[in-house]
């Protein structure tokens, strides 16, 4: 399979249209899921309040490792295209070890709030908080899982140039859930 | 890396790696900013629309070059597009008909 493909009446291929219309639809659903968090943020009748519990400097550093894998990705995807098989194994390692070190700053700051009183039945900000954050959060594990995949079939050594498309497509993927959370940083976190 | 300035639009219209570290510098420094204003108190008043203009920056630059649109098909800019207007349109239509708008939310 080549990366021209199956290629659709635009001259692009299926399955990298097939994503960027699922990342539009994706922005449907995390829009929903953002104006509900701001309508009901500050409608709770007891707390914690967001701006009590909301912890800036380690969602800092979670933003900033975010960010930097999707370096990581992209130099993943140019290491592939270029045929070079280390490189490109050493920056899909990249991206999957900063991927989990992004959800384990989830799964911290998940636990705090839970010992501070924030629950998902607690109130409406803890509610929709919890809804929001824990889908990207399985949006990030879903792109987690996704890279080991093809880091198992770089191992195997079935991931070369003429494969780069699998690459792209996935790489589409983790970039638009970094950008959903340049989003949340800023709306959720950023202004309370 | 001697070679990446010459590789500005190298298979399929893709950035160059030179870029793709640049623009993952600018983009720490943009969060840096971002972190910076929210601390500095004398900006309260503004922190809404500079914050949103900074993440409307970040967002715009990943989609650009990591995401490849500044050199892929404008179709694909397109599908992104209509998702975004649609999406801004939920936000801004469940905030007023809640009551959000106006309110300080945002």
């Amino acid at each position: 399979m080549t990366t021209d493909a199956h290629a659709t009446s635009f001259g692009l291929p299926h399955r990298k249209l097939a994503m960027w219309v699922f990342i539009g639809s994706e922005c449907m659903f995390f829009g929903s899921l953002i104006a509900t968090y701001l309508a009901y943020e500050d409608r709770s009748l007891v707390g914690p309040m967001p701006a009590e519990i909301l912890n800036i400097p380690l969602t800092s550093v979670s933003t900033f490792v975010l960010l930097m894998s999707s370096l990581a990705m992209v130099l993943f995807l140019d290491g592939v295209q270029r045929n070079a098989r280390t490189a490109a194994r050493a920056w899909n390692a990249a991206v999957i070890g900063l991927g989990v070190l992004f959800l384990a700053g989830q799964v911290y700051e998940f636990r705090h709030f839970y010992h501070e009183g924030l629950t998902l039945q607690q109130n409406l900000f803890g509610a929709t908080f919890f809804v929001l954050t824990g889908f990207h959060g399985a949006h990030v594990t879903v792109g987690v899982i996704w890279m080991t995949a093809l880091l198992v079939l770089q191992f195997l050594g079935r991931l070369g140039p003429e494969r780069s498309l699998d690459v792209e497509v996935a790489g589409l993927y983790w970039h638009f859930v970094d950008v959903v959370w340049i989003v949340i940083f800023t709306l959720i976190y950023l202004i309370q | 890396m001697a070679e990446d300035s010459t590789l500005e639009a190298h298979e399929g219209g893709h950035a160059a790696r030179s870029t793709y570290w640049i623009i993952a510098v600018v983009l720490a420094m943009i969060t840096v900013l971002e972190v910076a204003v929210f601390y500095v108190p004398a900006i309260r008043g503004v922190i809404v629309p500079v914050l949103l203009v900074l993440s409307a920056a970040k967002f715009v630059l990943v989609a650009m070059f990591f995401m490849h649109l500044k050199y892929d098909s404008p179709v694909l800019t397109v599908v992104l597009s209509v998702g975004l207007v649609v999406a801004t349109a939920i936000i801004l239509a469940i905030m007023f008909l809640f009551g959000a708008i106006g309110r300080g939310t945002i």
